[in-house]
């Protein structure tokens, strides 16, 4: 096996990702998207981020 | 006569260059039209990360391997100057727009520290922290392809448990800010260093050429994911949260969890991955390492063979990357660079506790079959 097969399996995976991904997810509307810098955008920051503390234990 | 065979030229052609260079800006174009600008943009950022991490060959695990086994220092150096010119950039765009941009600020706590040397341990083992794990996948190195769904679904375990390891014992956050937090932080780098420096073999503050190049590329490119995205380069939520939409695809109930029940986390598990930062920068590192090791012509190399036990090493490893990055706040992305970066005091904590674990994993390697014994 050379390391192309490795890639194109890995390929295979984020394609396979992405198509459940739309199957399930609420369709994209462009129109609701933030503007294309936070940076003076005036809104806050919302994505997720590994460094987020969590809510408390339930 | 010969019956030796000339070695394949499998160097991309000029023509094959253009095609790919067209296809990708095709992708990156649609993404923005279809989901936003902004998502269009993290995804370029992504791919950059990817093309400058394998492009440079640049990374977080070597070189931390390289100065506990050889005492290079000059790996961890080329780290610490290239978290401290982000730093430049992020303090002082931080305290002007706080509103607007995060920095990775998390608790330090018992979890927290013992996530962080685990992670190291594990990282050592398969050779590739959070972004690394991405780019040896996307390059086509089958420990990290193999490491890679095992850290996703890692993550997302640690994501799930995650309040209830918070809860064992953690001090409020605590992030410096401002021109003095910057001071402290430069001043902390470069102790660091000089640290390194004094402990590492001579010649180690001599930087190799591709290393400045790195520098400055990563720095830049995680100062503009700042600015883009309101917040610093992370990893392993987008690994966990892939998970999560499968688990959810197959009528799982994320309810039970503190964590995925919270009112932005279950609203991303319904939103499309294309909205969610970490992912695309995820798929971007992804894409852009496999995207350099083409262009290189470096998809052709055969895949090394590894003994049974060090494949199952390489599935728990990944399980244990991904399940202790989350208890720990983050990777080496998420909490040693950009945590840092930001002023949080967690990302000093992480550091010395995966460096610690390093230390551990590198010693773990010849025990697992990865490696042939020192």
């Amino acid at each position: 096996m050379i390391r192309r097969s490795v890639t194109l399996l890995v390929a295979l995976g984020v394609v396979g990702l992405l198509a459940l991904d739309h199957a399930q997810s609420q369709p994209l509307n462009p129109y609701t998207a933030p503007p294309l810098l936070a940076l003076g955008s005036g809104l806050a920051a919302t994505g997720g981020h590994c460094a987020a503390p969590p809510p408390p234990a339930q | 006569m010969s019956t030796a065979t000339a070695p394949v030229d499998t160097t991309p052609s000029g023509v094959s260059r253009g095609i790919m260079i067209l296809v990708v800006g095709a992708l990156v174009l649609a993404v923005a039209l279809l989901a936003g600008p902004r998502f269009g943009v993290v995804l370029l950022i992504g791919l950059g990360f990817g093309l400058t991490l394998e492009g440079f060959r640049f990374g977080f695990t070597g070189p931390w391997r390289r100065m506990i086994l050889e005492r290079d220092a000059s790996g961890l150096i080329a780290q610490l100057i290239c978290i401290g010119i982000v730093a430049l950039a992020a303090f002082p765009l931080l305290a002007a727009n706080g509103a607007e941009l995060k920095g990775a600020h998390a608790p330090i706590g018992l979890a927290m520290i013992g996530g962080a040397f685990v992670f190291g341990a594990a990282m050592q083992v398969v050779l590739g922290c959070g972004s690394g794990t991405l780019v040896n996948a996307g390059s086509g190195n089958a420990v990290g392809a193999v490491a890679l769904p095992f850290f996703a679904i890692g993550s997302f375990g640690g994501a799930y448990h995650l309040s209830w390891w918070t809860s064992l014992g953690s001090l409020p956050v605590v992030a410096l800010e401002g021109t003095q937090g910057l001071m402290i932080t430069l001043a902390g780098l470069a102790a660091v260093a000089v640290l390194a420096l004094l402990v590492g073999v001579k010649g180690s503050h001599r930087l190799p050429r591709r290393y400045w190049g790195a520098i400055l590329v990563l720095a830049g490119l995680a100062i503009l994911h700042l600015m883009v995205a309101g917040q610093p380069w992370g990893v392993v939520y987008g690994l966990g949260l892939w998970v999560a939409k499968g688990v959810v695809a197959m009528g799982g109930d994320l309810s039970g969890s503190a964590f995925w029940a919270a009112p932005g986390n279950a609203a991303q598990v319904q939103a499309s991955l294309l909205t969610d930062i970490t992912s695309l920068t995820d798929l971007g590192l992804i894409g852009g390492a496999a995207l350099m090791a083409w262009w290189r012509a470096g998809l052709a190399s055969p895949v090394g063979k590894l003994p049974a036990r060090a494949w199952l090493a390489v599935i728990v490893a990944g399980l244990v990357l991904g399940y202790s990055s989350r208890l720990a706040f983050g990777c080496n992305i998420g909490a040693f660079f950009s945590g840092i970066g930001t002023g949080s005091a967690h990302g000093w904590v992480w550091f010395v506790a995966a460096f610690a674990g390093s230390w551990v994993g590198i010693r773990l390697r010849p025990v697992l079959g990865l490696e042939a014994k020192r």
